[in-house]
């Protein structure tokens, strides 16, 4: 087995160094009766070219996003990387290393975390920001509870614009400590009335903007109302590029703003792995939850860097921490910072300028057809219509066409019959004018 | 002297000069790079964009005022400074990586070419599940495994990491148990448990009792009658535990937990010992979670991303976050993604734990593994890994002191500090002084159940030659220690990329992003 380096005769000498007789001896604290006699019901080992095979022919059956015109987002965004992010994230250095734990021989990981941190800081207008979480939506959930403590309340009030698997989520963890959620209903043009939500019991509320809609809100007066009465604003986005165009949550008052960092470095990859952004307030540093890189000395008074505040940490604290939390997205934040590096704000500007021309001038060639509706007045790179139609079924049958040409919002609400004929769609700088062409033209004949 | 023909010097001259201070700082090979806070400029980018032609923007009054302020590179300045840093790191296509409890192996490369297939890599989640039945396929692939591996009746595939995996498989208790019309809230957790366990019962608003490690490092049973009571929910036990040894009263122990009319959580962290030897499912475990980046060598990516899918019994399948893979009667896989289909399944899911299905990326390359090694190899894994640390103990055991000697290690061996008593080295001095010998240290002081804990898990990849050598390197240093000689081990390490640092002093006053 081409993993395995040792050979028969190492084993056998290796027994005898050992004084058994038999690989067995080293088992013998399985309870016998339980032990397995037989190899599991499983295929043998396979070669390099079997592997290939078998895994290529389970690929190939997918449509991959880069071979049809495709608008897709709701939350995981299609987006070009420079070819030199995925090179260096296969770095060995970096790929098949551990956790920074003996800080003088991970100082690459280190200083890029530490140069992570304050690149999501900046990104979000924050003061900190950690490490990274697994994801967006688990990082929100953490968010929730950082707020319950800093408030010493427990209920958190959602907008209805928040995407509806992180509202999932939110609930599902919040729930079992016994916290409240209050989830007001789908809101696809912005015009939920959150302020009349928040009161004295509210430890937070959750924005997202841009929205799973497309809606961007104004952050300021929610903050304004929050902060009024002891509450905190949580800025949850899920496309982390329209921070190039957008006003940062955190100049609009947010004290915790949690995002996906997906669209900068990482593939779709069907869900995952993603990388999750978590940015906060200087004072509420002890309370966030995940690993922290901070800058330090070492011995001969250079510039070093280290995990730190781990106290926090279950590692540290066991029952008493701040969340359970034990790895981050490591070389997922890794690919988002090079690609971020790789951009600067500049860059990042310009690319979330031809998003949102790109989402546009989509939404202007769309809005046209007979019986569809722009449901947004404002937007970012993605936005909602109502078609005349069950959208879910409009879906499919452009998927039969070779065009994959949104999120039916059903998909993810389906007890919501009043949704049914909502689309949310995506674009981004990937789409050129034929993939537009393509998608106005068989809309068209799909409603006509 | 030897000469070439143009009369260039072709052997060095030896000199007696010690390794000055360098105008760079640099030394040789080993290149300072500052931040890209330092090198980086506000008008500078790495990528170069199409015209973006003229439109009408819809941001409302939400554009953004001032642009934003972080310094770009060019494509050569990005490559240098990842390349440099990359260079001060450790990785186990280095050397071993003896750390124990993290199952440092090595990381085959197929699997990463597999995971970028574009037919995976390129595929979003929500695409039509008609489009994607590759995918929903290899995530069936990745469950049948497992299920098989394990004994298992079921499997939520969405964790993220390990301790995610704890969370699914612990609020999948706590929802049977809110379903049977009960309110035990006590969870029992042993001593030597990872941190995460006790954490992830408080995050669910449980309880957590302690239960003590009798003096053979294991658990007993009558330690866990005991506390067991109608208050108690579920105990969290780590198989392998962390001392490196098999609970050889596990079934005793599921036996007195089912009875009380708890559930079993087993910590599937050190499952890397048991495949193809024992299914946790036929030692009546309920749920446990399988750390894909262990046992099934995705890669640890400086820290992640992990995945953590967990199997579950009979008992708990039905409570399964959204969404799941299910088999038919037929084996035929079907991708249940709402709690609304789920219901109409007669299931009863608790929820949703995160976006999306899970960590795609990570199950190819673990299904790529699975494949690579067969039911063979996998077994042939297990058995090396342990042969490995019994041979490690075997070899050390005159010169270091083994926590706990009676029984057989599994594929981890847990050293104490007493053969350092008297010395004046501690477990970290030791530590660092493997760094300067080109070596990563194993992890210290973990598990807590022992003074100065050392834990090594060398893993089955590494030839007999790579273990001789590192097993050379620890007699040396024990060797050392024990005769006297501190005071290398108090400089070390000299020759790492950094001398030690200074914690204290970034935790009293941190500094976690960069001014200026």
């Amino acid at each position: 087995m081409r993993y395995l380096p040792l050979s028969g005769t190492d084993r056998a000498d290796m027994l005898a160094a050992i004084g058994v007789a038999s690989i067995d001896d080293l088992f013998a604290d399985l309870p016998a009766d339980k032990r397995l006699t037989a190899l599991p019901n499983l295929p043998p080992h396979a070669s390099e070219q079997a592997v290939t095979r078998r895994l290529g022919a389970m690929a190939a059956k997918n449509t991959s996003a880069g071979s049809v015109p495709f608008f897709i987002g709701a939350g995981a965004y299609r987006h070009h990387v420079p070819a030199t992010v995925d090179h260096l994230i296969q770095r060995s250095e970096f790929l098949t290393s551990y956790t920074p734990y003996q800080p003088e021989i991970a100082q690459g990981t280190l200083q890029v975390l530490f140069e992570f941190q304050t690149q999501v800081a900046r990104l979000t207008g924050m003061e900190v920001a950690n490490a990274s979480m697994y994801d967006g939506s688990t990082g929100l959930a953490e968010a929730v509870l950082m707020a319950h403590r800093i408030t010493k309340r427990d209920k958190a009030v959602l907008s209805g614009g928040v995407h509806p698997h992180y509202r999932g989520v939110v609930e599902t963890v919040t729930r079992f400590p016994g916290h409240v959620v209050q989830s007001l209903p789908p809101d696809i043009s912005g015009s939920e009335d959150i302020l009349a939500a928040i009161d004295e019991t509210t430890s937070c509320v959750v924005v997202q903007s841009p929205s799973f809609y497309g809606h961007l809100y104004d952050l300021k007066p929610i903050a304004d109302k929050a902060h009024a009465v002891g509450a905190l604003l949580i800025a949850v986005f899920t496309e982390v590029v329209s921070l190039g165009l957008i006003e940062p949550p955190g100049a609009q008052g947010a004290d915790i703003v949690v995002g996906e960092g997906q669209s900068l470095g990482n593939p779709l990859s069907f869900g995952g792995p993603y990388v999750g952004l978590f940015a906060t307030r200087q004072k509420y540093v002890r309370q966030m939850p995940g690993r922290l890189c901070g800058e330090t000395v070492d011995a001969d008074g250079r510039r070093a860097f280290v995990l730190t505040l781990s106290t926090r940490e279950q590692h540290i604290r066991r029952e008493k921490a701040t969340s359970n939390i034990c790895t981050n997205a490591g070389l997922c934040s890794l690919a988002f910072s090079i690609h971020l590096t790789l951009l600067g704000g500049a860059g990042l500007g310009k690319l979330a300028r031809l998003n949102h021309a790109n989402a546009v001038r989509l939404a202007d060639a769309l809005a046209v057809l007979p019986g569809v509706e722009l449901l947004n007045r404002t937007f970012f790179n993605e936005f909602s219509l109502r078609l005349p139609k069950d959208a879910a079924a409009v879906v499919e049958k452009l998927a039969s066409q070779g065009i994959l040409a949104g999120v039916p919002a059903s998909r993810l609400e389906p007890n919501r019959p009043e949704l049914d004929n909502v689309l949310v769609i995506a674009a981004t700088e990937v789409n050129t004018d034929e993939d537009r062409a393509a998608l106005v033209g068989a809309l068209r004949e799909a409603l006509s | 002297m030897t000469m070439n023909n143009v009369g260039r010097p072709t052997a060095p001259v030896a000199t007696d000069a010690a390794v000055a201070a360098t105008f760079t700082g640099n030394r040789g090979l080993a290149i300072e790079e500052p931040l890209l806070f330092e090198v980086g400029r506000l008008d500078v980018t790495g990528v170069d964009f199409e015209d973006v032609g003229a439109f009408e923007p819809r941001l409302g009054g939400l554009a953004r005022t001032a642009p934003v302020d972080l310094p770009g590179l060019t494509e050569p300045e990005t490559m240098r400074h990842y390349v440099r840093l990359s260079r001060q790191n450790y990785a186990i296509d280095l050397g071993l990586y003896p750390l124990g409890s993290c199952t440092m192996k090595h990381n085959p490369r197929l699997n990463e070419a597999m995971a970028r297939l574009p037919g995976f890599a390129d595929v979003h989640p929500l695409q039509p599940l008609s489009t994607v039945t590759g995918a929903v396929e290899l995530v069936a692939e990745l469950g049948r495994w497992l299920l098989e591996l394990t004994g298992m009746a079921s499997v939520a595939m969405s964790p993220k990491a390990g301790a995610h995996g704890e969370m699914c498989g612990m609020a999948a208790i706590k929802a049977a148990i809110v379903d049977r019309g009960e309110a035990r809230d006590v969870v029992l957790v042993p001593e030597s448990a990872h941190g995460t366990n006790p954490a992830t019962a408080a995050q669910l608003g449980f309880r957590v009792v302690s239960v003590p490690a009798r003096a053979d490092g294991t658990v007993d049973p009558e330690e866990v009658r005991k506390r067991l009571g109608p208050e108690v929910a579920a105990i969290m036990l780590t198989n392998p535990n962390t001392c490196g040894l098999f609970e050889r009263d596990i079934v005793e122990i599921a036996e007195a937990v089912h009875a009380a009319g708890a559930y079993f959580y087993a910590d599937g962290a050190n499952f890397n010992a048991i495949v193809g030897k024992v299914r946790p499912g036929d030692l009546g475990v309920d749920a446990m979670h399988i750390n894909l980046h262990k046992t099934f060598s995705t890669p640890h990516g400086g820290g992640g991303p992990g995945a953590g899918p967990v199997v579950l019994s009979d008992r708990l399948a039905p409570y399964a976050p959204v969404p799941f893979v299910r088999f038919g009667e037929d084996g035929a896989a079907e991708f249940v993604e709402t709690r609304k289909a789920a219901g109409e399944r007669g299931l009863k899911p608790f929820g949703r734990i995160t976006a999306f299905h899970g960590q795609m990326g990570m199950f190819v390359r673990s299904v790529a593994y699975m494949l690579s090694h067969g039911a063979d190899g996998l077994k042939q894994a297990s058995e090396d890994a342990v042969l490995a640390a019994n041979y490690i103990k075997a070899c050390l055991k005159d010169v270091m002191t083994v926590a706990f000697p009676e029984r057989p290690a599994m594929h981890e061996v847990l050293f104490d500090d007493r053969f350092l008593e008297g010395t004046g080295v501690t477990t970290l001095d030791f530590a660092k002084a493997m760094i300067d010998e080109g070596y990563h240290p194993m992890t210290m002081y973990f598990p807590l159940v022992v003074h100065g804990a050392l834990l090594i898990e060398p893993t089955e990849s590494e030839s007999k030659a790579s273990l001789d050598q590192f097993i050379g390197m620890l007699r040396h240093l024990a060797e050392t220690a024990t005769s006297g000689d501190a005071s290398a081990f108090k400089a070390a390490p000299r020759l790492a990329p950094r001398r030690r640092v200074d914690e204290t002093l970034a935790a009293r006053q941190p500094k976690l992003v960069h001014q200026g």
